[in-house]
């Protein structure tokens, strides 16, 4: 769907579903330079049963129009926007990386309206490397090629993709290549500025599920410890041999954690 | 801080797309010669069938042997993704109708390969595509050839019998400030010699038939997309861009913002034409790929000591390869295929059709066949077999005369190809 957030023309992925208020909904949110298109396979399964989903497009990547935003808290309270613009209350938040932060900040500010947070692929706080910064500010491609790399583990640098024919080195370049000049660098500096995370998560109150790759070198399980324990309910899903490309290298995996984390249980008939 | 390396060309022959088998560690691509996958479940089912979840459905949409080739040879390619298919033929055709609808039109160079040519000239019209056919060298052609129904520009990377090098560089420009993709034939190049997609083409395809497969036992084609073309911007493909009544109102390019191309061509294309690969070529076409890097710079060793031999044999009236400083593309082909100019080339004969024919006849290494691009090395002498039934004139018209003789350099012992074509160039000349 195409609507306006902030002034700005925004694009969230729906899977071709028109926005239902009886449904709850799950709200999606890409990582740096990405955008919604890294959530192909989970969001449509979302909106293909029992949900409404938005994968947006955040300010200034994919679709969506306007600067990229350089803080995660603007971010947060552009997502509150969003959800003010299509007419929702209260939302399920599943972020990835930089989306993660997001998602975090966003149920920190915001808690009468995030009901379930998942992490997938977060580090809390998420610093980033000097040359991933400079590189970044420079616009050169090397911060694509250190990121393809750092960002998929060994496994998937050869692939053997569970997704027929596709080349998830590839693919990942040339999503991150689409990028404005200058977003992949807004993006870092909000990641690498967010330093209200572990407060965020002490406010936290709803459940909460991190996903995290076990080969992941962008963020590294270990870096999400300390919040996974600050937060007052959460659990952790930690995927075997994964890098911090989780939605491509283990989509079902993936799939199945939120499956297991958002559905609703034991609905028992009225 | 130098970025971190990925791997190069001859790991990602031998590796990519492929981990040992989970079930029994087999370090080789298994064959998986089945044409169907059971279903752990109804819900898993519908999930297959809707794209929330990766696999296999059936043989005909996709199957893993066939996944780890069409992944390899993206990799090889530096693309998103690809499709085997039934041939080469089947590739190109594939591409054409993801692409467009009848009352659409193609600009392709005319230095084609008889089969593209035959579709795009006589078949494709019969439902309503039609293309402009442009000589691949002159480059503000393609532009003035461009209508508003046009929606591909197509070219052989090395052009068929001359070896023009297309100038992939300018020629991409063109195509993309009309908004559209250009799509390249890559079959004699490989991308050993060449990688289209970082010199500005969109689409790619083999005839992973040829030098790919290298063994010449299985046909095939492989369809690759490099992903950056922005479908939506062009505003010329409502194929990839607008709701597809024919898979639940799919949009393809909000689906997948690099790979919507790919995902059309898969979910419409071999669904519905059914030129899919067998698994049984795939796997053999992975063979060959194993081995694409030793056995492409063998050709290219074995071509070069050929060309120069025949270059100063007198019995030659010329022979037609880029490296050549007689070849019109010389100054191109060293900026764009450095490493060489493919193992397929035309040399003239003196002496006509008979020359010709006692030329063949007397070769003892070298095959005469209708093939290109296998192991070993091939001939054919277009005047007294392909084309015999044309006089002088029209053979004239199709780029060649009747002392055209076209090789297929393969791999043997140097030594023994240049004594064969000696032995075989003395007997020409005696008839
Ligand atoms: C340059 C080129 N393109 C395409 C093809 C068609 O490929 P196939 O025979 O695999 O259908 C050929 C086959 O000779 C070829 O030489």
């Amino acid at each position: 769907m195409s609507l306006e957030v902030n002034g700005h023309k925004t694009y969230a992925y729906t899977g071709n579903h028109a926005f239902d208020a009886c449904l709850p909904t799950v709200i999606f949110i890409h990582g740096a330079a990405n955008d919604h298109s890294v959530w192909a396979l989970q969001s449509r399964y979302f909106a293909y049963h029992g949900h409404n989903v938005l994968a947006v497009d955040l300010p200034g990547h994919g679709k969506s129009a306007g600067d990229a935003l350089n803080d995660v808290a603007t971010f947060a309270d552009w997502v509150k926007a969003l959800m003010d613009a299509v007419g929702i209350e209260q939302a399920a938040i599943v972020g990835h990386s930089m989306g993660s932060l997001i998602g975090l900040e966003t149920a920190a500010r915001y808690p009468a309206i995030v009901t379930r947070l998942a992490l997938v692929g977060t580090a809390i706080p998420m610093p980033v490397t000097d040359a991933l910064l400079e590189t970044s500010a420079a616009n050169d491609h090397a911060a694509y090629e250190m990121i393809n790399v750092f960002a998929h583990s060994p496994r998937a640098q050869i692939g053997g993709n569970r997704l027929p024919g596709a080349w998830m080195m590839g693919n990942s370049m040339r999503l991150m290549e689409r990028s404005a000049n200058g977003v992949l660098h807004a993006d870092f500096t909000a990641c690498n500025s967010y330093r209200g995370g572990l407060d965020a998560a002490k406010k936290t109150k709803c459940p909460v599920l991190l996903i995290l790759g076990q080969r992941d070198l962008m963020t590294p399980p270990r870096a999400a410890k300390e919040a996974a324990a600050s937060f007052s309910n959460a659990r952790t899903v930690m995927l075997d041999g994964t890098g911090h490309s989780l939605m491509s290298e283990q989509p079902d995996a993936v799939l199945d954690a939120l499956i297991d984390f958002l559905r609703p249980k034991n609905v028992t008939a009225a | 801080m130098p970025a971190p390396k990925t791997y190069q060309l001859d790991t990602l022959s031998l590796h990519a797309g492929q981990q040992p088998d989970s079930e029994f560690g087999a370090r080789a691509q298994p064959i998986y010669f089945t044409t169907s996958y059971v279903f752990p479940d109804t819900d898993h089912a519908a999930s297959l069938f809707n794209m929330e979840r990766a696999g296999h459905v059936y043989s005909r949409i996709s199957n893993p042997t066939n996944a780890a080739l069409e992944e390899r040879i993206a990799a090889l390619e530096g693309g998103v993704g690809a499709i085997a298919t039934a041939s080469g033929q089947a590739a190109l055709h594939l591409a054409i109708v993801t692409l467009m609808n009848a009352g659409s039109h193609i600009v392709a160079s005319g230095s084609l390969y008889g089969g593209s040519h035959n579709l795009l000239a006589y078949t494709l019209p019969r439902f309503g595509i039609e293309t402009t056919f442009v000589k691949p060298r002159d480059v503000d052609a393609f532009r003035a050839a461009i209508r508003p129904e046009t929606r591909l520009l197509f070219g052989e990377t090395l052009g068929n019998p001359g070896l023009d090098v297309l100038d992939i560089p300018r020629v991409s420009e063109v195509a993309h400030e009309a908004g559209l993709p250009l799509l390249v034939d890559s079959t004699f190049t490989t991308p050993y010699l060449m990688r289209p997609f970082d010199l500005g083409a969109d689409l790619i395809f083999h005839s992973a038939t040829k030098f790919l497969g290298g063994h010449g036992v299985a046909i095939g084609g492989l369809l690759v997309d490099g992903g950056k073309f922005d479908w939506d911007k062009s505003g010329n493909f409502p194929t990839l861009s607008e709701p597809y009544e024919g898979f639940h109102g799919m949009v393809f390019t909000e689906e997948s913002t690099t790979a919507a191309f790919l995902l059309r061509a898969r979910r419409e294309g071999i669904r519905d034409f059914g030129a899919c690969m067998s698994p049984i070529n795939a796997f053999q076409i992975m063979q060959g790929m194993e081995t694409l890097g030793p056995r492409m710079q063998r050709h290219m060793d074995n071509t070069r000591a050929v060309v120069a031999f025949l270059d100063k044999h007198d019995a030659v009236e010329q022979v037609v390869y880029p490296e050549l400083p007689s070849h019109p593309d010389h100054e191109l082909a060293r900026k764009l295929l450095p490493n060489g100019c493919g193992a397929v080339f035309s040399f003239e004969l003196k002496g006509g059709r008979s020359a010709g024919r006692k030329f063949i006849e007397s070769l003892k290494v070298f095959s005469h066949l209708a093939n290109v691009g296998d192991a070993k090395s091939l001939v054919i002498h277009p005047a007294t077999t392909t084309h015999y039934r044309m006089d002088d004139a029209a053979l004239r018209a199709a780029g060649i005369t009747e002392g055209t003789v076209r090789l297929s350099i393969g791999i043997e012992s140097a030594e023994d190809l240049l004594e064969d074509l000696s032995r075989a160039l003395r007997a020409s000349q005696k008839a």
